[in-house]
């Protein structure tokens, strides 16, 4: 049980920034997902935390001690692959106790130790068996328990669900968010996939291009990203962009697009002055689109006019693709909404829930303004 | 319906054609193979009458009587025989009769002999025997008939003694070379140093150095050691020679092994000696397989380095297979014999380890 801290970590592979001044503070039994798309530098950041890859610069630290030059042995963690790199000639139960036997613990310890865990996570049936006779699931399984035999004070996970198919992912990640509560340990946690940290993390880094992008809770991820970056990466299907111009007119404030314009709310207003006149872009998660005749109460809602592109029915809701001017975007919608395919209709955009961002301060990665 | 038919014809059609060929290579190779072997068996005399085939059934001509001419008949002009007209040089080179007879004339003009023969089946020769691999296998006297019925008597070529110092030489000579090459191959698939890929690039190199360039400056050199006519003298030299090889080999099935297990290792707290022995080796061993084949058949059929090194001090089985050949050249039936004396050991480890043959050389070239 310890914290994990990145201090300033730069990992550079030739002139290419992997990691690009990374700075983390990870508290004790802390849940962190590191997220973002391939080649963001989140698995980089894990090896890194691992002792696979060494800094270029600034510190690692586990606990208070910095582990920069601790060989990974003596790190005291434990990481699961994605690929679970299960020793292919070795039974289950040798699988597991590998790591104990190079540590010289005792045999019933080990005994001990290799049956609670294979107890855990539902395998004590599968541990005479080779890697080869296991199916995907039970393999990850396998991985998990080598790292828990082993008791380490921060558990490291690579990607380890990519390999399963859909059904058993959603199993898996519950059963993952369940083995943290029970060992209140610190779980590093590397994923691509949004849902994943999104469902499991007490905390989600956001990395992209090897720099971080924003660093919160789940929720607050998702109620206030800090740019247009992680506004898009977080949530599905991603939030709708359209680019703007903000511009008063009888002393409200109107976002006015290619296809549509809004009125901002009086309470939300004031932090948009400044840019009244500028070029913005404005963003609206869609399922704060809704069909007006189906509009939750006590909402700011502004009716906005739309062409109907597609129509996808998920059973518990609609997703509409919709376009307004040039514009196209979605909008998730009250299943009982009976709108046909390139019908004219109004949608109405709750007004509470927008983001506004500022691309005067950063072209390519707009900050959010509030 | 009928594209149906014709993609199954044209897909008939080329496997008939990849079967045949195959069969017809096969062929090419069994028949001298298979010649050797049935040779191997026949006693001396037959040997040197008549070809290895003849011992399957077959049709030939078989001696049915034989005619003496008259004094009167002129053996220079026409001669009137079993209803035809003749001469004797026609004679000399035999008349086919109309009822399938065949006549031939019998030594000079004054024999005045003619021989009569029909063509009849003659069944498997039935004289096989076991004696040749006697002969050859043991190192006290032999004897055996030649061609005419000769008796001749002489010692035997001890191909058996021979066997023993071949399996001295090869057994060594191969484990050796694998455990070098095994953890140079390691070291330099996953371990970073200064000059890896130097050292990489000039033992690979080596791999273009003919062995017959080296044969003198060691040969020179062991002199100087005294290791000449050593067994250690061919292990090291057979090490030397087959280490280039087994480095690649191994460095290619080694590098393409998931480095995520290593990794996995390393967190384990494996040191890299415990991955090596705990992980590398046993996952290898295809590769490892393969390679102590290459290098078993290679060593085990040397001549050049064993003649060079070894010579007459320790006589090697393909030594003495030479010399079998070369104390009186026709000795087929012992040489043949000593040929498959020597094959038996190949051909078993061949198909014991026949899968990890096919198998290793495959490796890193295909992946999964």
């Amino acid at each position: 049980m310890a914290s994990v801290t990145y201090r300033n970590v730069i990992k550079k592979f030739g002139e290419v920034y992997a990691v690009n001044n990374l700075n983390i503070e990870i508290a004790d039994k802390e849940f962190l997902v590191l997220v973002g798309p391939s080649g963001c530098g989140k698995t980089t950041a894990l090896r890194c935390l691992a002792g696979l890859e060494e800094v270029t610069s600034g510190e690692v630290l586990i606990g208070d001690q910095v582990v920069n030059d601790v060989p990974p042995k003596d790190r005291d963690i434990a990481m699961v692959f994605q690929s679970y790199a299960l020793y292919p000639h070795m039974s289950v139960f040798d699988n597991m106790a590998f790591g104990l036997k190079l540590r010289k613990v005792p045999k019933d310890e080990i005994k001990r130790r290799v049956e609670e865990a294979a107890q855990i996570l539902g395998i004590e049936h599968l541990l005479k068996r080779k890697p080869r006779e296991l199916s995907g699931g039970q393999r990850q399984r396998v991985a998990v328990g080598r790292a828990i035999v082993r008791e380490p004070k921060v558990f490291l996970f690579d990607e380890p669900l990519s390999n399963l198919d859909a059904k058993l992912r959603v199993q898996t990640r519950a059963e993952i968010s369940k083995l943290h509560q029970r060992l209140q340990t610190t779980f590093i946690y590397v994923t691509h996939d949004q849902t994943e940290a999104m469902t499991m993390a007490t905390r989600i880094a956001v990395m992209n291009k090897g720099i971080l992008q924003q660093l919160d809770t789940p929720q607050n991820l998702y109620d206030t990203p800090g740019n247009l970056f992680v506004a898009g990466f977080i949530g599905s299907p991603s939030m709708n962009f359209f680019p703007a111009k903000l511009e008063k007119a009888d002393s409200k404030l109107v976002v006015k697009a290619d296809g549509f314009s809004v009125n901002i709310p009086d309470d939300r207003a004031q932090p948009y002055y400044p840019l009244v006149g500028k070029e913005i872009i404005f963003g609206i998660r869609p399922e704060d689109i809704h069909n007006p005749t189906f509009l939750p109460p006590g909402i700011h809602a502004s009716n906005v006019e739309a062409k109907v592109d597609v129509t996808e029915l998920m059973g518990n809701e609609i997703f509409l693709y919709l376009v307004s001017g040039k514009d196209s975007y979605i909008a998730r919608v009250d299943p009982r909404t009976r709108f046909a395919i390139g019908d004219k209709v109004q949608v109405a955009f709750n007004m509470d829930k927008f983001h506004i961002f500022d691309p005067s301060v950063d072209r390519e990665n707009p900050p959010a303004v509030r | 319906m009928s594209a149906k038919t014709g993609f199954k014809r044209q897909k008939l059609f080329s496997s008939l054609l990849v079967n045949g060929v195959l069969a017809v290579i096969c062929l090419i190779w069994i028949i001298p193979a298979l010649g050797v072997f049935i040779t191997s068996f026949r006693n001396s005399e037959n040997l040197f009458r008549s070809g290895w085939w003849t011992v399957f059934p077959h049709r030939m001509y078989v001696e049915t009587g034989e005619i003496k001419l008259d004094k009167s008949v002129d053996v220079n002009g026409i001669i009137s025989i079993e209803g035809i007209n003749t001469t004797f040089e026609e004679l000399r080179n035999g008349v086919m009769l109309p009822d399938g007879r065949k006549l031939t004339w019998y030594g000079n003009k004054r024999t005045r002999l003619i021989k009569v023969s029909e063509l009849k089946w003659q069944g498997f020769e039935t004289s096989l025997t076991l004696k040749n691999y006697r002969d050859v296998l043991t190192g006290k006297e032999i004897s055996f008939k030649d061609g005419s019925g000769q008796e001749i008597i002489r010692k035997g070529n001890n191909l058996g003694g021979a066997f023993l110092n071949s399996l001295a030489v090869t057994i060594p000579s191969t484990i050796i070379p694998i455990l070098i090459a095994a953890f140079a191959a390691y070291g330099f698939a996953w371990l970073n140093f200064p000059g890896r890929k130097l050292f990489f690039t000039i033992v690979v190199a080596l791999l273009v150095v003919p062995l017959q360039i080296a044969l003198v400056p060691i040969l020179q050199d062991y002199t100087r050691l005294n290791l000449n006519g050593t067994f250690l003298a061919m292990w090291m030299a057979h090490t030397g020679f087959g280490l280039p090889l087994a480095v690649y080999l191994l460095f290619n099935y080694i590098s393409s092994l998931p480095r995520d297990l290593l990794e996995s290792a390393f967190i384990d707290g494996a040191s890299n000696f415990t991955i090596f022995t705990s992980l590398i080796l046993p996952l290898s061993i295809p590769a490892l397989a393969s390679f102590a084949i290459f290098q078993f058949l290679w060593v085990w059929n040397d001549y050049l380095v064993a003649l060079v090194f070894l010579g007459d001090k320790a006589r090697v089985v393909t030594y003495a297979l030479a010399s079998i050949v070369g104390e009186k050249g026709q000795d087929w039936h012992l040489l043949t014999a000593g040929a498959f004396v020597s094959m038996i050991l190949p051909l078993t480890v061949f198909f014991a380890l026949q899968r990890y043959f096919v198998r290793g050389l495959l490796a890193g070239s295909v992946k999964g």
